[in-house]
């Protein structure tokens, strides 16, 4: 096996955390490497380029890696799911893919214990991480409008997308509902930002966004990390962590772009591989040393998935709407987000108001529901279908519980060899009845805003993507992975930034808060370069 | 190449299938997913899809006990409702596969009042709306928690 030159700081995935990660450590003026399994994207290979815009989503630009399977992407055994994994990897992660949807998580969701008595405390606070939101969103650019009643406050530096007829609507509902909306925070540049386009209403943003007006970190955060001299090799799949004599981490082992197996030592290394990647890697790399996989002194490595359940209700309104003439990002609305106990379930959700979709995706999604008939019927109705669509999805918060979670398929295996990740997962009681609680009020939103033919899917077709929990923060190693910033307890040259160090999901879309924690975990680092890893 | 991996069988099944799911309208000025332009797309367009397409049209050569092409119309018609209620992932694989070709036809598109062509590079327009709509709820109260003064 060839064996590389040392560097300082080994980063494994150049995602939403590895990226912010690799970009706030490159002031140190370590030498920095990022190994990434996928490749740079082209935007103009995004599907919104071609005719074939919308059939890509269901081939190459498919959100589950099982069904894209690209050479860069690993299988993931999720039968034994009822939600599917979405994820994506190249430089960006699932950046490329995300709908750039970027609410922060509520201070009330670090003391979920202390408030509600249910799962524990993070180790850290809304108050700790706020600077480096407001870092993060000046990174990634966000849209959005201040004075939110709904949420701490907060500045995005660009105006909020415009509400189109779409918002409207749904703002008209609520207001006679008399329930709290406001415009989403997105990173979506709604004006030019920092070298980026202007979003154009392209409307396709889930499949990468052709204008570059997405904030996915391969235009955000990288640009700027690569010119302060940080590394960054694709098509480099990680197999182990190795580990020396003192039970530190030594560096990695991986394949190259030419499937050649490559030694990479380094004094530091930081795992951004999200929820699955990083406890799939972490077991992979178990060794005489670490019998149980590394850092899983806890038994906790891959335990503990979160994957925010989120049903979707669909409704149709007489008059045009906006389609997929423009992000389907719209509003929010924080209304049922804090505990109430007298709805019969804790903790609570964020309705995200969607706008429609595209032609194919309208008539592919409208017959599997059964509102779209085949035959001779099938024209009349499809016209009062497309662009006639309100959705509203439903950001539940699921609890932590041990027996979901992430292990290693004993068959299933990737194109290296390497095992690939099992995926095991219910949904809990009391994430059901926040699921009803939720489509009902969802129902109650569309019928007030005029929509008829109301139909709630409750999961399967809405994985969102969020892998969160698998290898948890915490004061008390027993009880967690890594400790308040990041650091493994068992491993003390081993950081991990990436959505597995989560506590609990929160009701929100974890992007804004994932790489907040990435930096914070980087500055902690700086504070703390001397002492390290005493 | 999708194409000639149907058999000549398997492609008239598809094509009778195609025109029956999604029929040429009079009313809207549209052809039918059977049109020449549609079908060659639809064929040529498998790619992935190719395995689930063969085992649904498989199974509907079952049910119609020989070739689904030379049934009578009545028997062709029960038996897709059959097929087609079945609800295998093959069936809508097949479905997914004509619907996502009828609908990037230029002539389907027009009627449906939308431009062929791709969302890139000219994009839409998207009004701003009202804001003052949002009046209402800044006059609310904040609604999140402040762990620091609940829990002090
Ligand atoms: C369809 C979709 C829509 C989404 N929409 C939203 C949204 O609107 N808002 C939001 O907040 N979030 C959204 N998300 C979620 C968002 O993408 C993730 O939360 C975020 O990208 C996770 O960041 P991460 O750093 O944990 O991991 P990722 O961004 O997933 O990055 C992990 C990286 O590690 C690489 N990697 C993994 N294993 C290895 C290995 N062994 N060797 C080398 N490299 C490896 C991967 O290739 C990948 O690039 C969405 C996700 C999807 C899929």
């Amino acid at each position: 096996m060839s064996r590389n030159g040392m560097v300082d700081v080994l980063i494994i995935g150049s995602g939403a955390s590895g990226a912010a990660v690799a970009w706030s450590l490159a002031e140190t003026r370590m030498r920095i490497l990022c190994l990434e399994q996928g490749d740079w994207m082209k935007h103009a290979d995004f599907p919104s380029n071609g005719h074939d815009w919308e059939a890509r989503r269901y081939g190459d630009f498919d959100i589950s890696p099982n069904r894209r399977a690209r050479a860069t992407d690993y299988p993931i055994n999720d039968d034994a799911s009822p939600m599917k994994i979405a994820n994506f990897n190249g430089v960006g992660g699932g950046t490329i893919f995300y709908t750039a949807h970027f609410p922060r998580m509520h201070p009330s969701d670090f003391r979920v214990r202390s408030l509600d008595g249910v799962a524990d405390d993070w180790p850290v606070d809304y108050w700790t991480l706020e600077p480096f939101f407001a870092e993060n969103d000046r990174m990634m650019g966000v849209s959005g409008l201040a004075g939110d009643p709904g949420v701490p406050s907060r500045n995005p530096p660009m105006p909020p997308i415009p509400l189109g007829k779409t918002g409207m609507i749904y703002a008209r509902a609520m207001n006679r509902l008399g329930w709290h909306w406001w415009p989403s925070d997105t990173t979506v540049a709604t004006t030019e930002y920092d070298g980026r386009a202007a979003c154009i209403n392209v409307g396709h943003c889930t499949p990468g966004c052709a204008q570059g007006a997405k904030a996915s970190t391969d235009i955000t955060y990288w640009p700027r990390a690569l010119r302060a001299g940080v590394e960054l090799r694709t098509r480099c799949r990680v197999r182990e962590i190795t580990t020396n004599e003192h039970g530190m981490a030594s560096g990695a082992v991986y394949y190259d772009a030419d499937g050649m197996e490559r030694f990479q030592p380094a004094e530091v290394v930081i795992l951004a591989c999200n929820g699955i990647g990083t406890p799939r890697l972490l077991l992979n790399s178990a060794s005489a040393r670490f019998p149980n996989g590394l850092a899983n002194s806890s038994g906790l490595v891959g335990r503990n998935l979160m994957l925010h359940p989120w049903p979707q209700v669909t409704g149709y309104v007489e008059d045009k709407v906006d389609g997929s003439r423009g992000p389907m990002t719209c509003m929010w609305s924080k209304e049922f987000y804090e505990t109430d106990p007298s709805r019969g379930f804790v903790r609570g959700y964020t309705l995200q108001f969607a706008r429609g979709t595209g032609p194919v995706n309208e008539a592919v999604t409208s017959v599997a529901a059964g509102r779209l008939p085949w035959g001779m019927d099938h024209h009349r109705v499809y016209r009062q279908l497309l662009d006639h669509r309100l959705q509203i999805g439903i950001a539940c918060e699921d609890l932590p519980e041990e027996h979901n979670g992430v292990t290693l398929d004993p068959v299933l295996k990737d194109d290296h060899g390497i095992p690939a990740p099992r995926i095991d997962y219910t949904i809990s009681e009391n994430t059901r009845r926040m699921m009803e609680h939720g489509i009902a009020r969802a129902e109650q939103i569309l019928t007030e805003a005029g929509a008829s033919n109301l139909y709630a899917s409750r999961t399967v077709l809405n994985s969102p993507g969020h892998l969160l929990g698998t290898a948890r923060m915490g004061n008390d190693p027993e009880r967690s992975v890594v400790n308040a910033w990041g650091r493994c307890h068992d491993v003390k040259n081993l950081f991990i930034v990436d959505g597995s160090i989560w506590v609990t999901s929160g009701g929100v879309n974890p992007t804004s808060t994932i790489q907040a924690l990435a930096l914070y975990v980087a500055d902690s680092m700086k504070q703390r370069l001397a002492t390290l890893f005493d | 190449m999708s194409e000639a991996a149907l058999s000549s069988a398997e492609s008239q099944s598809l094509h009778r299938i195609a025109g029956m799911m999604i029929p040429a309208s009079a009313e809207y000025d549209i052809p039918g997913a059977d049109d020449r332009l549609i079908f060659a797309d639809i064929v040529g367009s498998f790619g992935r899809d190719l395995g689930d397409v063969r085992t649904a049209l498989a199974a509907l050569s079952t049910l119609a006990g020989g070739s689904f092409a030379d049934l009578d119309e009545a028997r062709a018609a029960s038996l897709l409702e059959q097929f087609l209620a079945s609800g295998s992932t093959s069936t809508s694989v097949l479905g997914r596969v004509i619907l996502q070709c009828y609908y990037r036809d230029d002539r389907v598109l027009r009627s449906l009042g939308l431009e062929s062509r791709p969302p890139f590079p000219k994009g839409h327009t998207l009004e701003q709306g009202d804001w003052s709509l949002l009046d209402a709820v800044r006059a609310r109260p904040k609604l999140w928690r402040d762990d620091r003064k609940v829990l002090r």
